[in-house]
């Protein structure tokens, strides 16, 4: 349960659930043997059983089952042993069948947790349910005067609905589930994680209550698909209900959507008899039979999740909590880390690299660390000549720099190349340090009568001497050691 | 050589041997039977043609009766299908409006069977719309009248399949059976059918009704041939169908001559009761002597919860056809209204125009059965008793190896006599819903005639997976009497 | 349990239905002599029983199949839209969507 406290807004409490529908990485669709893949021609993908044609039956991708178990042991859920998918009726041109295929009663996964930091506070938000069902097609509203063009590529991909207890007290905090859920998702590879192609979409259910009151009437913000704009979303639908219960309104439920153009949220037209679906078992599909030795399996197979190998870098290589929590956002990024850490046998140095001066790379050319052009191997190799005194962290950015630019592909190489090395020899740095020190009796006198800055001033003029090769901590080891 | 205007006397079996002894050509066959079934428009049998499709596979017949290799069973026999079957080279309309003119861009698996095994497609045939109805007066295209009496209703929904096997305009033809819509039909006409049990044959290509109900089979002049179609028509289709049984096929035809000696039979007291008319009972009763001669031993049994059935099927059938028939919105293909004022209106008008009153009543009874608050007291309780049915059976089964009664309570009546009243219609099909709803085989085989000299059916009911023992039963009947072989006049 | 008039607009919207006021009422009349019929289903006593959904459940342990996730179909657009009322580019045409 969550333990953390959020703010009150204006003296309510926001509460927050989440359904996130989760394309799943399936190379062919839930019911159907046509393709999932992304961009192709409009209906060059949509087969007889997409079209519901006349006479067509579903048939259960494997696939689907699978990837659905794999969520379920991500998050420590249950696994239902029997369940069963139930059609949910309802008119709509993406959705060919007239009803789409879904759970109801008995979905596959029951409970699980997800749990994350925010502002270095543990917290959990606790998982109701996820189950199997059907996307449906696309609408296309602009190329057509007066008409909706249909796209059915989409219609039968399979989705993992996850559904949340209201748990969230904040935008912030709804945010920060999202994005772990979405770690999640990407990193067992049951999603692609796309969330500009549509892979993974969240309806966000916000109320608003005095502290202590009963939960109050929910508003259901559909298809957030940025983290950004899930956050202004939640924020403002807050803002609105608050101002609406200050004026003496009601909140009536409503579905409703947000324009990232004008930052609000916009209930939609309402969906006459929206709520009934008239759910029933689908006589088409037998009830879906997962065997224990199935789930211990795929549980034998899985690889490591976050949250274990963050576990395992704090015993493993000393890192603090948080930074191990950071270096595991991505199989990728945690892949480098444990690679530059071995070969460089400096763990807390690539822990500080990869999240500073290697990240802010990243960001700044919006690429994935299995894009970086400095591989780990190579920044291990870089770690290790700081570690080893060779070079200053000063001149080590220089190298990195090299490296990204792809100037050269050998950190020693590049320190020899562009002179880096710093100034180890204790003689020849004595000799400078001498020289200054005799250049400048003045600042030598108002140091020793207690003027500590009068000492950075030496140490800048024995780095300029030594053309920023002297090894800082050398240098005032010594100049300590000369002046008393 | 038999000359061509006995052609259409002979069995299944018969034509498929003198096909193979090359005694008469699968093209000239067709030829035949086209011609026949074009001359006999009157009775409203069929709906679709294609002269070209059908000469075509006869011709690819003719080749390979004369290479000689082949083991198809039904090499150039010319077949009809149900119009509720999907099929690429005839229209597939499923009686109704809503899919004038639909061409399928593939076959229903049940007519791939059959065409592996040679059959010749002669053309599509009428059946009530979506498969809903007793008399075959809900199709949109026409009814199609009894060949015994063409004032009278041949029965429904396979309608059309009865009544072009009854008149011999083709020698066999499929027809699919959700509530009893074989059965009865084939009763009425005098003629023999067969639905198997849930899940032997695909439901791939039927056009859907109601899921757990529908069952595709063949109806013929005689047990036999049934067995030589239904063996082509079932078997596993774990590929498209995930409700097709995981059963291997089967040749239902190898125990047809099994003797009769120590067979139990199950008269269920439920079947005899005051709804039965007395010329039905007579005939019926006459075969349950025919059958003790042979040896059988008739069993009094109960099936206490036969009445239920009628309000149980029309609560789930109902149900089902609402969500399958939900695609048929303009969309994507089918009926689409020509003016329309917005989405909603199109669904509207689209779906008003292309239905028939008695799909609107079912999917009109189905969605209120299925809507809120509702949901419990009627889909889920009917549910409930379909499994206390199923019980009733199972405990019968226990005392008896077959189960035999009437298809129907009457001979077939007149047209227009029931069609403005639905009600009257579904009570009629008190006989045929209990084993529809348990999913078990069942069959109607001629036994003689009752009022207006018109045909008695009598139904046997199998165990799952028994289709064997039905047609082993009728067949000896049949090689005991001759009410199977009596023919209309006329035709 | 009797329907009424109101009852009869209701379902007609949801199953996407247009009855003229005459076929309404026909529909009515109709349907609540066919629930007299169901209502005797109603009052049978079926406590303790689980609801049959799948016929052959009952004497095999049905349950779902798994197909290999693998794709075999290909594009087969034109035959899939040739029955299709309105096409346009690839796309199914309907009245414009209001959200």
């Amino acid at each position: 349960m969550n333990t953390g406290k959020s703010a009150l807004v204006h003296g309510y409490e926001v509460v927050i659930g989440f359904e996130t529908h989760a394309q799943l990485s399936t190379r062919s669709k839930i019911f159907s043997r046509a393709s999932t893949a992304f961009g192709a021609e409009p209906n060059t993908q949509a087969c007889a059983v997409d079209l519901a044609l006349p006479g067509t039956l579903p048939v259960m991708n494997k696939g689907a089952v699978e990837r659905a178990i794999e969520f379920g042991l991500a998050v420590g859920s249950h696994i239902a042993p029997r369940s069963i998918f139930a059609r949910k009726n309802y008119f709509y041109p993406d959705l060919p069948k007239g009803y789409q295929i879904s759970q109801f009663e008995i979905p596959v996964v029951q409970g699980g947790q997800v749990e994350f930091f925010l502002a270095g506070e543990r917290r959990s938000v606790r998982l109701v349910r996820a189950h199997l069902e059907e996307d449906a097609g696309k609408s296309l509203h602009e190329d057509f005067v007066g008409q909706t063009g249909i796209d059915l590529n989409r219609a039968g991909t399979p989705l993992l609905e996850i559904v949340t207890e209201p748990d969230m007290r904040s935008s912030e905090e709804a945010v920060a589930y999202a994005k772990e859920l979405h770690k999640i998702v990407t990193w067992i590879g049951i999603c692609d994680g796309n969330m500009q192609e549509g892979s993974f979409r969240c309806d966000a259910n916000v109320s608003v209550r005095k502290p202590g009151a009963p939960l109050g009437t929910r508003r259901e913000i559909k298809n957030l698909n940025s983290f950004k704009f899930m956050q202004q979303a939640i924020d403002f639908e807050v803002r609105w209900q608050i101002e609406r219960i200050e004026d003496g309104h009601a909140i009536e439920q409503a579905t409703v959507l947000f324009n990232p153009d004008t930052g609000e949220t916009r209930a939609m037209r309402s969906k006459e008899d929206a709520a009934d679906y008239r759910y029933f078992p689908d006589p088409d599909l037998p009830p879906l039979v997962i065997a224990d030795e199935w789930v211990q399996r795929v549980r034998d197979a899985m690889t490591e999740l976050p949250r274990v190998m963050a576990q395992r870098f704090q015993a493993d290589y000393g890192l603090t909590e948080y930074d191990a929590t950071v270096l595991t956002q991505s199989r990728t990024m945690a892949a480098y880390f444990e690679t530059a850490a071995k070969a460089s046998g400096q763990a807390k140095l690539a822990s500080n690299w990869i999240m500073g001066e290697v990240a802010r790379r990243l960001n700044a050319g919006e690429i994935d660390i299995a894009e970086s052009p400095a591989n780990a191997l190579q920044l291990a190799q870089l770690i290790v000549r700081i570690a080893d005194g060779t070079i200053s962290n000063n001149a080590a950015r220089q190298v990195l720099d090299a490296l990204w630019s792809r100037q050269g592909s050998d950190a020693d190489q590049l320190i020899e190349a562009k002179g880096l090395k710093q100034l180890n020899d204790t003689g020849a740095l004595e000799e400078i340090i001498d020289a200054v020190l005799a250049a400048n009796p003045k600042n030598v006198e108002e140091y020793r009568d207690g003027n500590s800055k009068a000492l950075n001033a030496l140490v800048g003029q024995i780095m300029k001497a030594s053309q920023g090769k002297a090894n800082p901590q050398q240098v005032n080891e010594l100049l300590r050691k000369k002046m008393g | 050589m038999k000359t061509p205007t006995e052609l259409h006397d002979l069995s299944v079996a018969e034509l498929a041997e003198q096909l193979r002894a090359r005694k008469v050509s699968a093209v000239e066959t067709a030829q035949h039977f086209l011609a026949r079934a074009r001359a006999n428009a009157e009775l409203g049998a069929f709906l679709y043609f294609n002269e070209e499709a059908t000469l075509t596979q006869a011709s690819a017949a003719d080749a390979a009766l004369a290479a000689g290799t082949s083991e198809a069973s039904l090499l150039g026999v010319p077949v009809a299908h149900k119009d509720i079957f999907v099929t690429r080279d005839f229209a597939a309309t499923a009686g109704s409006k809503m899919l004038t003119g639909y061409r399928s861009p593939f076959d229903a698996t049940v007519v791939a069977r059959l065409a592996e095994q040679g059959a010749v497609t002669l053309g599509k045939l009428n059946c009530d719309e979506f498969a809903m109805g007793s008399a075959n007066e809900n199709s949109a295209f026409g009814l199609v009248k009894n060949p015994w009496d063409q004032t009278r209703v041949p029965g429904g929904s396979s309608g059309g399949s009865a009544a072009a096997v009854a008149a011999r305009l083709v020698p066999a033809a499929t027809g699919t059976d959700t509530g009893g819509s074989i059965r009865q039909p084939a009763s009425f006409c005098g003629i023999t059918g067969i639905k198997p049990t849930y899940g032997r044959a695909s439901r791939y290509g039927m056009v859907a009704f109601a899921s757990s109900l529908d069952q595709a089979g063949p109806l013929a002049r005689s047990a036999e041939d049934c067995a030589l179609l239904l063996s082509a028509m079932c078997g596993p289709d774990l590929d498209r169908d995930s409700t097709s049984l995981d059963v291997p096929a089967e040749n239902f035809a190898r125990t047809l001559d099994d003797s009769l000696a120590g067979l139990r039979i199950g008269v269920p007291a439920e079947f005899f009761g005051e709804g039965l008319d007395a010329d039905v009972r007579t005939a019926v009763d006459a075969a349950l002597k025919e059958y003790e001669k042979l040896g059988a031993q008739l069993v009094p049994i109960t099936l206490p919860r036969t009445e239920l059935s009628i309000p149980v099927y029309y609560v789930i059938a109902p149900a089902e056809a609402s969500s399958n028939l939900s695609r048929f919105d303009g969309v994507k293909f089918g009926h689409r209204a020509e003016q329309y004022s917005d989405l909603i209106d199109m669904y509207k008008k689209t779906r008003s125009q292309g239905f028939g009153d008695e799909v609107k009543r079912r999917i009109m009874i189905g969605t209120y059965v299925l809507s809120h608050g509702y949901y419990d007291a009627y889909y889920l309780q009917a549910q409930k008793i379909r499994r206390m049915i199923v019980d009733d059976f199972q405990q019968a089964f226990k005392q008896c190896d077959l189960i035999a009664g009437p298809v129907a309570p009457t001979v077939a009546w007149k047209l227009g006599d029931k069609s403005d009243d639905p009600l009257a219609s579904y009570l009629a099909d008190i006989f045929t819903l209990p084993a529809s709803l348990a999913g078990l085989p069942g069959m109607s085989v001629p036994v003689g005639f009752g009022a207006g000299n018109m045909p008695v059916g009598m139904q046997l009911i199998a165990n799952y997976l028994q289709e064997s023992r039905l047609l082993n039963a009728a067949h000896r009947l049949q090689q005991a009497t001759d009410w199977h072989l009596a023919k209309p006049e006329g035709f | 349990m009797s329907l009424t008039s109101t009852d009869i607009d209701r379902i007609a919207n949801l199953a996407r239905l247009e009855l003229s006021p005459p076929e309404s009422e026909r529909m009515l009349t109709q349907i609540n002599g066919f629930f007299d019929l169901v209502e005797k289903m109603r009052a049978v006593d079926t406590s303790g029983l689980q609801p049959l959904a799948h016929p052959v459940a009952c004497w095999q342990d049905v349950v779902l199949r798994l197909r290999e996730d693998a794709v075999s179909e290909s594009d087969n657009r034109a035959a899939n839209q040739r029955n299709a009322p309105s096409v346009e580019q690839g796309l199914f045409l309907v009245p414009k969507v209001i959200e």
